[in-house]
């Protein structure tokens, strides 16, 4: 055997094992995928899509906000980095339906909206980016009413410009 | 190739508190480039978190969630040893799934 075909049956084997780890890498999630898929048409595109806080609570809500001391807003005074700012809220509300989160000064101030179920915990943290220094809004809907929470964050370094 | 969703779901009498991140890049479309290009818009979307087929928590996000996107809420009506299903789909139509064990 010289040693050209011998470096074709290697070539050979390899393509052969790249093959079928490729059509496994393609079945398998493709099987897995059928237990659950999120549904890209219950994200709310109209009020993600307003430029001002006031239309997107507006587009998101269509209802009047209270000011209420029952909800509770964490997040930093200061964001060194406006592109990681950890926000979370929680509050004392009967029955939580749903959290929104809002960033006035962003290009677009809807930031967040989560839907809660009966079950599960009026509580949430996750991280948001800030173009600059702005007030934070916590949204909370308990028994069909939107009641809010502010705070201003100062931002050092923007998260959303280049 | 690994999943992009990292989650650990732990109960804790009757509530179970989830934590997840997800690895996606949550191109806002106002960042440009080294070559001064708009980089444009690539969020996720919406978050589905399933326990025994119904729905516990569902995120919906925009542009201003930050990159490799972290989560944590919490829920009541698991059991150790549940599974908890999570999928996400972004706006150009990509999306990832996983089963996870409630610890």
């Amino acid at each position: 055997m010289t040693i050209q075909t011998a470096l074709d049956r290697t070539r050979r084997s390899v393509i052969k094992t790249a093959l079928a780890g490729l059509a496994a890498a393609i079945a398998l999630p493709a099987l897995v995928r059928r237990a659950v898929a999120a549904d890209a048409a219950l994200w709310p595109k109209d009020a993600f899509m307003q430029k001002t806080e006031a239309e997107a609570i507006k587009a998101l809500y269509g209802k009047d906000v209270e000011v209420s001391d029952k909800v509770k807003l964490d997040a930093p005074e200061i964001a060194e980095n406006g592109a990681v700012v950890p926000v979370s809220v929680s509050s004392a509300l009967p029955d939580v339906t749903s959290i929104a989160l809002i960033v006035s000064e962003n290009p677009y101030p809807l930031a967040a909206s989560y839907k809660l179920p009966p079950g599960t915990a009026g509580t949430v943290a996750n991280r948001l980016k800030m173009a600059k220094t702005s007030k934070v809004t916590a949204l909370v809907e308990s028994g069909g009413k939107i009641y809010s929470a502010s705070r201003e964050v100062k931002v050092t370094v923007g998260g959303c410009g280049g | 190739m690994a999943s992009t969703i990292r989650v650990r779901a732990v109960a804790n009498g009757d509530v179970t508190e989830v934590q997840a991140l997800v690895q996606h890049p949550m191109d806002s479309g106002f960042v440009k480039d080294a070559q001064g290009n708009i980089i444009p818009p690539h969020h996720i979307e919406v978050v589905d978190f399933q326990h025994a087929g119904k729905t516990v928590f569902t995120a919906l996000w925009g542009p201003a969630v930050a990159k490799d996107p972290y989560v944590k809420f919490s829920f009541k009506g698991a059991q150790k040893g549940d599974d908890l299903s999570v999928s996400w789909v972004d706006n150009k139509g990509e999306s990832d799934s996983l089963v996870a064990k409630v610890l």
